[in-house]
């Protein structure tokens, strides 16, 4: 199945039913599924105006207590941002795809890993963090729309899926039967009818200056709880590498490959792969990075990642960035010899 | 004692935020009593804009949200799609619906989706100090044509109920004012009437409200009225522009 059409079925199996979106390459066919099977379960599917106006949409659909979704690839989410500014200031949860595209601008319709600082880092105006999930595999972007949707309710806030257009348009088996029906938790806060309660108000608005810094306090400590307890990695051969690669998505399936060669070559590489890009799994790399030399971060971008790296590892270790933009993706051998490269600038500083 | 006249139970406590003379609180009143009066106040849900009324979840005992600038109408989309029971309303001045929302209204309009819009249109944005608006009339100096709007550089205002009016989608669409007894007794009648389209499932309904700006058209209140009268309503006439099938019931 195609990645972006698991991401429909997986938002049925999580019990969403609610989508607004606006056509853009390479993301259509999410939209598309969603089309054809929401009337068969009683969802609703809805084409917005514009990125716009979708995105204010799954703002109005969060506030009734729906499991909302919507999707994009990068321009469309440059525009989704005012609204995903507003849902994280209101405390409103919803799931947001970007099946990532080159820019910046128009850029191309090829695959990219280009937006992780706005994913990352806010996005949007204000401070505020979105929940970003970065999967590997069609399967992985199955499970994570369960993942998304529960972490979305339980902290009350945005969560995105980060993935680039490879995984939108690959095809691989997944399985719908291990996807965890999750318990939609209650949303006493919801908007709609309101008999028998106090009124529901949902805004982002606090003119008294006063009052808008306890909101974005109270909003830093939700995040600090998110990062406490809500980051996840994968590694392979890490435990005596002493080059680790970092990557996200896809890219780390090519580390992978690429690690395995340099093992056969007689160089100890593993490859660390965070899974929740925020919060950035920064305990988990640096146990990763134990008995490392050197660490090497590569990306579909000029660089983006690897500044968490950095700022994780605290200048403790070289780190070297390889990455390829506009569509292009790393091959194995090039990042096979990107880690020979560190591998020897480490040993010439012994 | 007979009580004869008091708060309606759709309107808070809370003291509205509005300068003298201004037509937002006579409005407010309006869909406060036609709530009341339709019974609707457990299921409605106000969507706030952004403008002078930015707060106006503040004044209505209604579940609300707050929605971006010119979003409301998408906002309202959203509500009233996930939750088809409730009645949806949104609240939006000219600069915010004719300027910053008009892909969401016009949208909303084509799609005759069922929510109600109450478009306050005072030619001028409020909030912000008195800036041109889209319906800023031509000739207004405001502090943004402070040499009065001329077409050939600041073009034309826009009709709001007439540009909707192209439209296949909505089910009602009129324009009213409240600058005397006689048409606000009118503008109820709309705004009741709009609503009540909503609750029988009719579809996207529309009231403009030609209202006055005391503050920033640096008039006074009674000036005001009378700019209303002539200047506003003579670009901006008043009428039904839309009414699909009859509702039950007296309105």
């Amino acid at each position: 199945m195609k990645g972006n059409e698991a991401i429909g079925e997986a938002a049925i199996a999580a019990g969403c039913r609610y989508f607004f979106g606006y056509p853009i390459t390479p993301q259509s066919e999410l939209p598309e599924y969603l089309a054809r099977r929401f009337p068969e379960v009683g969802g609703v599917y809805l084409q917005a105006e514009s990125e716009v106006a979708a995105i204010n949409m799954v703002y109005g659909a969060a506030a009734t207590g729906a499991r909302v979704l919507t999707s994009s690839s990068s321009p469309g989410i440059s525009l989704k941002q005012e609204g995903i500014s507003y849902a994280a200031g209101s405390e409103l949860p919803c799931l947001i795809v970007n099946i990532m595209r080159g820019g910046p601008g128009l850029g191309g319709i090829q695959p990219a890993q280009s937006d992780y600082f706005q994913a990352t880092k806010g996005g949007g105006h204000g401070d505020y963090k979105v929940i970003v999930l970065a999967p590997a595999s069609v399967q992985e972007l199955a499970d994570m729309v369960g993942t998304g949707f529960d972490l979305a309710d339980k902290y009350r806030n945005p969560a995105m899926i980060l993935g680039d257009g490879f995984l939108g348009q690959m095809m691989e088996p997944v399985d719908f039967a291990g996807i965890k029906k999750s318990k939609i938790v209650e949303k006493t806060w919801a908007v709609g009818c309101k008999k028998g309660r106090e009124r529901n108000v949902h805004t982002s608005l606090y003119l008294d200056p006063e009052e808008l810094e306890k909101h974005n306090i109270k909003l830093a400590q939700k995040y600090e709880l998110i990062a406490e307890n809500e980051t996840m990695a994968q590694e392979y051969l890490t435990e005596d590498a002493e080059i680790v690669v970092v990557a996200y998505g896809l890219v780390a399936r090519i580390c992978k490959a690429a690690v395995e060669k340099a093992r056969s070559e007689g160089i100890r590489a593993g490859v660390f792969r965070p899974i929740t890009l925020w919060p950035f799994p920064q305990k988990e790399l640096r146990k990763a990075v134990a008995a490392a030399r050197g660490v090497l971060a590569v990306e579909m971008s000029m660089g983006q990642m690897v500044e968490d790296v950095r700022l994780c590892l605290e200048g403790r270790l070289p780190v070297r960035f390889y990455g390829r933009a506009g569509g292009m993706a790393p091959t194995t051998q090039a990042v096979y010899e990107e880690i020979k490269k560190i591998s020897l600038e480490c040993k010439g500083v012994e | 004692m007979e009580v004869v006249f008091q708060r309606p139970q759709a309107l808070t406590e809370e003291k509205f935020s509005y300068c003298p003379g201004c037509h937002h609180g006579i409005i407010h009143r309006l869909v406060a009593e036609v709530i009341d009066e339709l019974g609707i106040i457990d299921n409605t849900v106000c969507v706030s804009s952004v403008g002078c009324s930015v707060v106006n979840y503040q004044f209505f005992a209604t579940d609300a949200i707050q929605a971006a600038h010119g979003r409301a109408p998408a906002a309202a989309t959203g509500v009233k799609r996930a939750s088809p029971d409730s009645i949806v309303f949104t609240y939006q001045g000219d600069g915010d619906l004719a300027a910053m929302g008009t892909a969401e209204i016009i949208h909303a309009a084509a799609r005759n989706e069922n929510i109600t819009v109450v478009f306050v249109n005072n030619a001028i944005y409020g909030m912000t100090g008195g800036q041109m608006a889209p319906t800023t009339l031509k000739g207004q100096k405001t502090t943004t044509s402070p040499y009065g709007r001329d077409s050939k550089r600041e073009g034309n205002p826009i009709r709001v109920c007439e540009l909707l009016n192209s439209l296949d989608g909505p089910a009602y669409l009129e324009r009213v004012s409240v600058h005397d007894p006689k048409h606000v007794i009118r503008a109820k009648k709309a705004i009741k009437k709009a609503f009540q389209l909503q609750v029988k499932g009719r579809g996207f309904s529309l009231v403009e409200v030609l209202s006055a700006c005391p503050t920033n058209w640096h008039l006074s209140p009674l000036a005001s009225i009378e700019w209303v009268q002539k200047e506003l309503m003579a670009y901006y006439p008043l009428g039904v522009f839309r009414e699909a099938g009859e509702v039950d019931g007296e309105c």
